[in-house]
């Protein structure tokens, strides 16, 4: 019954989101208040209709009711409540409503949002509503996540068991948060392009509208990668965390363009000036989205992540991709010729500046898009058959992305309109200096000798000091007293430290990826008990193994101490193998030794040598500041959520101006 | 009873009984030679496992990409170079097998395209600057000055 309840909560959504797309576009082209009023109402009803629907999925899911096809294909009775529960958004009909839930919430936001002039906003929620439609009807006809099962199954046929894991239960949330809150700027940046006038105060308002959906967004969505990437990296079991799959390359993709929004919507928001620019990369950053659920569950592309693949429904999602994306970008080809002014600017300037960085995030995103698809377009076209892999964006993407982190530091000490590009060098000489004593340093000291990594670290170093560099100048840090710098530090707006901390995050993430890539240390061995195996700095001695219960699958155990070589510093770690009798099958459970910013990575095989004598076959990684791959894109999240707690940028700040 | 079944099935597959899916693969002999090795370990991370989806064969557990590491490493022993060994691969298994696709006429795209993409950007960029340079702002009008005076009375009040 309650199950039903949900199904039918599910198509009212689908009702109410079309009336909100129907009342709204009326509203708009009647200006009727009342019509727009009741557009809005739709859409907070539409949210709350797939949110408690979204609720009995997890119902039927938490109480294991096997009657529900989904439940019965995704999860079983022995699964821990936190998996069972997340076992709603593990499968593809579960994850839809997910999206829908997160669609319809974010339209919900935007209907309730003050501030906004009443034909943009009634368009937008109208464009949302078309949005939410489409997808809601997706989910009804084709993806029906309550669909019964005439047998009732005794017990459910569980869910993948690497997916029983912390970071991925929470992965998906975080991940869809930010693809699809995308969808909110998808829906601005179409009504703008309704409603916009050239060389109207519209634009700069507008991308002070925009920034905080794209803010918002972009920093879930980094949360969601770096989660990902984590997972991967201790659950996979191969000690890498980013393997430029086409799935990975899939989230990619909108964070890429995402950034590049971001950092547009500044200018147009000061400046009024790259109007068209801002609004072509939200429309951007939400197809990406929208590609990426159709590749990833469409079985176009081959990939280690590749997720509920059906491509029956890959076909649906291609269409509601070309119908949006379509019509989208139709729009904007008619309607950007009229979009050009706003306020001129030298070639040298914080606009200048932010113009490069949109150059270079935009071309990285299409080098990703072309890495991907390239394999797809050659064998339709010519049959040849090719890999794109790490090599290939060592090569393009990585060179793209370091000229843009060369130029980052200088861009936030430029003045706007016209800048003295010598001030800012005189300003930035401690980053240069800092950068330049770091890559010196870790050529000398690392082994092997690695000209490029240390060049690396120099980058890395290069982007915090800057960071930092830029922060002291604000707040005349050394040339005024104490007092004076703290009084300005306080003064500071949030926005200014959430900047400076995603930039300085960024240089986190830069010398982790550089040193963890260039200087990591790998050993396999079949060892028996007693026995033990070095990589880099470290060795691993195998103590026990045994069988240890978990709450559904047994595991071999293994016992090992990790040591430096010369034997001191001794903590233990485990590392399993677990096997999952519901489904059959066996996963690896990664022992980590956290070693300040290092890890210690450990992976039990199989099982070797005669049973008198028997031996394991045992891989150790030493993977050197892994810590820093995961704590930079952290720092870079909680630097965007600073930002949108900034007053300036809350909806309707603008509109009150009076003194508080 | 059931209970001490799964266990006993567990322990079988826990022990590598579970070939029958596919034969267990033999152990990973590293090369004795250290130099070599490191090479091998090279090459593993840019070749692709071909029975996987997106793995090197340096990180697939799959029994193929076990027989493809013995026969990189044997070719190594044999005294075959880098080159070499990629293209007797690619022979062998077609471009798909390394992860760096191959630069010829139907790769271009792919190899320059990014670059093409920023000196184009780079060029128009350029052009429009030199045509555009902003001219001096026109000095304000006395409203304007008197507006401005009163907004930045405002915001001081404010803070």
């Amino acid at each position: 019954m309650i199950v039903e309840t949900g199904a039918y909560l599910l198509a009212l959504a689908l009702a109410l989101s079309l009336a909100q797309a129907a009342l709204s576009a009326a509203g708009r082209a009647r200006l009727s208040p009342v019509l727009a009023g009741a557009g809005q109402g739709a859409s907070i009803g539409s949210a709350v209709a797939v949110f408690v629907s979204f609720l009995t999925l997890v119902w039927a899911f938490a109480a294991s009711d096997f009657s529900v096809a989904n439940v019965a294909a995704n999860s079983h009775t022995d699964k821990p409540m936190l998996y069972k529960v997340a076992a709603a958004w593990g499968s593809h009909e579960g994850s839809l409503l997910l999206w829908c839930l997160v669609m319809t919430g974010f339209g919900a936001a935007l209907a309730r949002a003050r501030g906004l002039p009443f034909r943009l906003k009634t368009s937008a929620v109208a464009v949302q509503g078309g949005l939410s439609a489409l997808f809601l009807a997706f989910a009804v006809f084709t993806s029906n996540p309550f669909a019964r099962l005439d047998q009732v199954p005794a017990q459910g046929a569980s869910l993948n068991p690497l997916l029983q894991d912390p970071a991925l239960a929470l992965h998906p949330p975080m991940l869809y948060a930010g693809y699809v809150g995308f969808s909110v700027c998808f829906s601005l940046a179409v009504a703008a392009l309704i409603e916009g006038r050239a060389n109207a105060p519209f634009w700069p308002a507008w991308g002070r509208w925009v920034r905080p959906w794209a803010l918002a967004s972009w920093a879930l969505l980094t949360v969601g990668i770096a989660l990902g990437a984590f997972w991967a990296y201790y659950e996979l079991g191969w000690g890498g965390w980013w393997f430029w799959d086409p799935v990975e390359n899939a989230s990619f993709m909108p964070w890429l363009a995402g950034a590049a929004l971001l950092h547009s919507a500044v200018v147009t928001e000061r400046r009024g000036a790259l109007a068209g620019w801002t609004v072509f990369l939200a429309l951007l950053a939400f197809t990406f989205s929208m590609l990426g659920a159709f590749l990833v569950r469409s079985g176009v592309l081959t990939s280690v992540h590749a997720f509920a693949v059906d491509p029956e429904r890959g076909v649906m999602l291609l269409a509601i991709l070309g119908l949006t994306a379509g019509l989208a970008f139709a729009l904007f080809a008619w309607r950007s010729p009229q979009l050009k002014g706003g306020g001129l600017f030298a070639p040298v300037s914080r606009e200048g500046a932010l113009v490069l960085n949109n150059l270079f995030l935009t071309a990285a995103a299409a080098t990703v898009l072309l890495g991907t698809l390239y394999p797809l377009i050659l064998e339709a076209a010519a049959g040849a058959t090719i890999s794109v892999g790490p090599p290939y964006f060592a090569a393009t993407f990585v060179p793209l992305m370091a000229a843009a982190f060369l130029i980052l530091p200088a861009g936030p000490l430029l003045a706007w309109k016209r800048a003295d590009a010598l001030g800012a060098a005189q300003r930035l000489w401690v980053a240069a200096a800092a950068a330049v004593v770091a890559g010196l340093l870790a050529f000398a000291l690392f082994e092997p000798k690695k000209a490029l990594s240390a060049a690396g670290v120099g980058l890395g170093v290069w982007l915090i000091v800057g960071a930092l560099v830029e922060v002291s100048e604000r707040v005349r840090l050394f040339r005024a007293p104490v007092g004076e710098s703290l009084r300005r530090a306080k003064g500071l707006p949030l926005a200014a430290w959430g900047m400076t901390l995603a930039h300085a995050g960024l240089g986190v993430f830069v010398l982790g990826a550089v040193v963890e890539t260039g200087f990591k240390a790998e050993a396999a061995r079949t060892i028996a008990v007693g026995e033990s195996l070095s990589a880099g700095p470290y060795s691993a001695r195998l103590d026990a193994v045994r069988i240890a219960e978990g709450p559904n699958y047994l595991a071999e155990q293994a016992i090992l101490t990790v040591t430096t070589r010369d034997g001191r510093a001794a903590r233990q770690v485990k590392a399993e193998r677990r096997f999952f009798p519901a489904g059959g099958q066996t996963t690896t459970e990664v022992g980590l030794d956290f070693r300040g910013v290092d890890d210690v990575y450990l992976t039990l095989g199989e099982r070797r040598g005669e049973s008198a004598r028997p031996a394991w076959a045992v891989r150790m990684y030493f993977n050197p500041w892994a810590r820093l791959i995961f704590l930079g894109p952290m720092l870079m999240a909680l630097g965007g959520l600073l930002s949108l707690l900034d007053r300036r940028l809350r909806l309707g700040a603008g509109a009150r101006r009076r003194p508080v | 009873m059931r209970r001490a079944l799964t266990i006993i099935a567990a322990l079988i597959v826990l022990s590598g009984g579970a070939a029958v899916a596919e034969p267990a693969a033999a152990p990973d002999q590293p090369l004795a030679d250290a130099g070599q090795e490191t090479r091998a370990q090279a090459l593993f991370e840019g070749i692709r496992c071909v029975v996987c989806q997106h793995e090197a064969i340096a990180d697939s557990p799959a029994g193929v990409a076990a027989d493809m590491r013995r026969l990189v490493r044997e070719e190594i022993a044999a005294g075959r170079s880098d080159t070499q060994i990629r293209a007797g691969l690619v022979e062998r298994y077609g471009d798909y097998v390394l992860f760096k696709p191959p630069v010829r006429i139907g790769t271009w795209l792919l190899w320059f395209g990014p670059f093409l993409l920023v000196t184009a950007a780079g060029l128009v960029l350029l052009l429009r600057g030199r045509k555009g340079a902003p001219a001096e702002a026109a000095p304000l009008s006395a409203d304007e000055e008197r507006r401005l005076a009163q907004r930045l009375a405002d915001d001081d009040a404010a803070s």
